[in-house]
């Protein structure tokens, strides 16, 4: 059963018709030409397909398109300023923080995300002082990113180039 | 994945006859856990309610010092509300105890209540399984049973209930109110699951189109501390093999109150109630503890390969007490 619905994908205005069942990762990859979010499992268990939506992460294989019409996703590819990258993106060139590349932009949009969980305060499983300021150290890193796996096991140089783009 | 049609109603009273008049239908929410089930073939609804807009996301003290949790919140909004935060720590670390960043983003109060078993033969189609398909048999009983449940079982069923927000949920004595066909009702959290029994198929007490609007938390026990704490196959992102939330009111030598909950080692949430009144007046020591977490994993009836989750619960529970107590310190 179809419906047409608008998104608003890395700064543009998309309309598109879609069955109810397209997920928003089919919806970006195979309707919208947005190849950036990678679909891995298709069952919200590696984290490959994170977007932002309004600015929180997010995973676009468990979304369906329809139930989210009218929505504003960033996708890695739409994180940069012109030819300006990103300074997460930026920081996993100087880290070195992939081997295949395959998990980068679900990485890369995830940690813009936690970042900002971060700067709003938000605990985690691991905060020792709960009263505390809320920084990235490493540990915080690695619990806060472990819904994206990384088959290259590249995690040393993804903690290191989001610890390095943290404020 | 089977058609199905998509409906966003603007009020809790829509979704619910929307769904009590189609027998296909039924709520969405986060889409965390039913997306999922489209796509394995473990639910096959023709219409999807959408209820995100149709229920309430916000948080709201309420006269009597406690709280009213809309079920549209988020796990990752609950858990970093600063009431929660502040007179619930119980709730935001078992919230960020579960999932990862992003699906607390996503899935919701009423949705994470009602989230379904992990177990692997109720997501594989192509094995029996009596919850999802009511009489084909429990493929778990001889199959993979590390996570298997070890209280509370039937010859049915042997899932266990993944959530860890409802752990938390159970020691704040948090009260469900769900809307249905024929008005509104109040369900203690402690009766909303259900133990598999001979109708493994029914998780909980919820009738056909009831919807879960908002979740009430009674005031905060004074003085109380609690803890929750979670025993997994890895650090992070992965299901809870044993996890204990508990909340004590001690003074002097003594605990006068104990609440204590476990997490994957039921078909529901688990209330210790008897570690509970194993504690209560008594003198605290460390032997006393351990006796108290051992009365309630008596009654456990283990499977072939998850014997190891009763001394786990045993130990689990025994460590948190005496990290809240301070006992043997």
């Amino acid at each position: 059963m179809d419906s047409t619905i608008t998104l608003t994908v890395d700064g543009e205005r998309r309309e598109l018709t879609v069955d109810t069942r397209t997920t928003l990762l089919d919806a970006l990859r195979d309707r919208l030409g947005v190849y950036a979010p990678k679909k891995g499992c298709d069952h919200g268990q590696c984290g490959s397909c994170t977007v932002l939506m309004e600015d929180r992460r997010v995973l676009a294989c468990l979304s369906l398109a329809v139930a989210h019409d009218g929505a504003r996703v960033t996708t890695a590819a739409g994180l940069g300023d012109g030819d300006e990258l990103h300074p997460v993106a930026g920081a996993f060139l100087d880290e070195d923080a992939f081997q295949c590349g395959y998990c980068t932009p679900g990485q890369i949009c995830s940690a813009v995300g936690m970042l900002s969980e971060v700067a709003s305060g938000w605990l985690s499983h691991v905060t020792e002082d709960p009263e505390g300021p809320v920084e990235a150290t490493d540990a915080e890193i690695r619990e806060r990113m472990s819904g994206n796996l990384c088959r290259c096991g590249a995690y040393p140089h993804i903690v290191a180039a989001i610890r390095r783009a943290a404020p | 994945m089977n058609p199905f049609t998509y409906a966003r109603p603007g009020g809790a009273g829509e979704a619910v006859e929307a769904v009590t008049a189609d027998p296909g239908a039924c709520f969405l929410a986060g889409g965390t856990n039913l997306v999922d089930h489209l796509k394995l073939g473990v639910a096959s609804p023709t219409a999807l309610v959408d209820v995100r807009g149709a229920v309430d996301d916000t948080i709201e003290e309420s006269p009597d010092g406690g709280v009213r949790i809309g079920a549209g919140v988020t796990n990752s909004d609950l858990a970093a509300h600063p009431v929660i935060r502040r007179s619930y720590p119980v709730l935001s670390s078992a919230l960020l105890a579960g999932a990862s960043g992003q699906l607390r983003n996503m899935a919701t109060t009423g949705g994470n209540l009602l989230q379904r078993t992990r177990c692997v033969y109720f997501q594989d189609v192509t094995t029996p399984c009596n919850k999802r398909e009511p009489g084909s048999g429990c493929s778990a009983l001889e199959g993979h049973g590390r996570d298997n449940a070890v209280l509370g079982t039937s010859e049915q069923c042997v899932a266990t209930h993944p959530s860890d927000m409802a752990v938390g949920l159970l020691v704040l004595d948090a009260v469900v109110v769900v809307l249905g066909p024929s008005g509104e009702r109040r369900v203690p959290l402690a009766d909303l699951h259900r133990l598999p029994g001979a109708e493994p198929e029914r998780d909980t007490v919820l009738e056909r189109g009831e919807l879960i609007t908002a979740v009430e938390l009674p005031a905060p026990l004074a003085e109380g501390r609690g803890a929750y704490r979670k025993v997994r196959d890895r650090a992070s992102y992965a299901f809870a093999l044993v996890s204990v939330a508990a909340l004590v009111h001690v003074r002097g030598d003594r605990i006068t109150e104990a609440r204590i909950a476990l997490g994957g080692v039921a078909h529901a949430p688990w209330r210790a109630r008897r570690t509970e009144a194993a504690l209560e007046g008594r003198p605290l020591t460390e032997a006393g503890l351990r006796v108290a977490a051992e009365a309630e994993l008596a009654r456990a009836r283990p499977g072939k390969d998850n014997a190891f989750k009763v001394p786990l619960a045993v130990n689990t529970c025994t460590a948190v007490l005496r990290d809240l107590t301070g006992v043997g310190s």
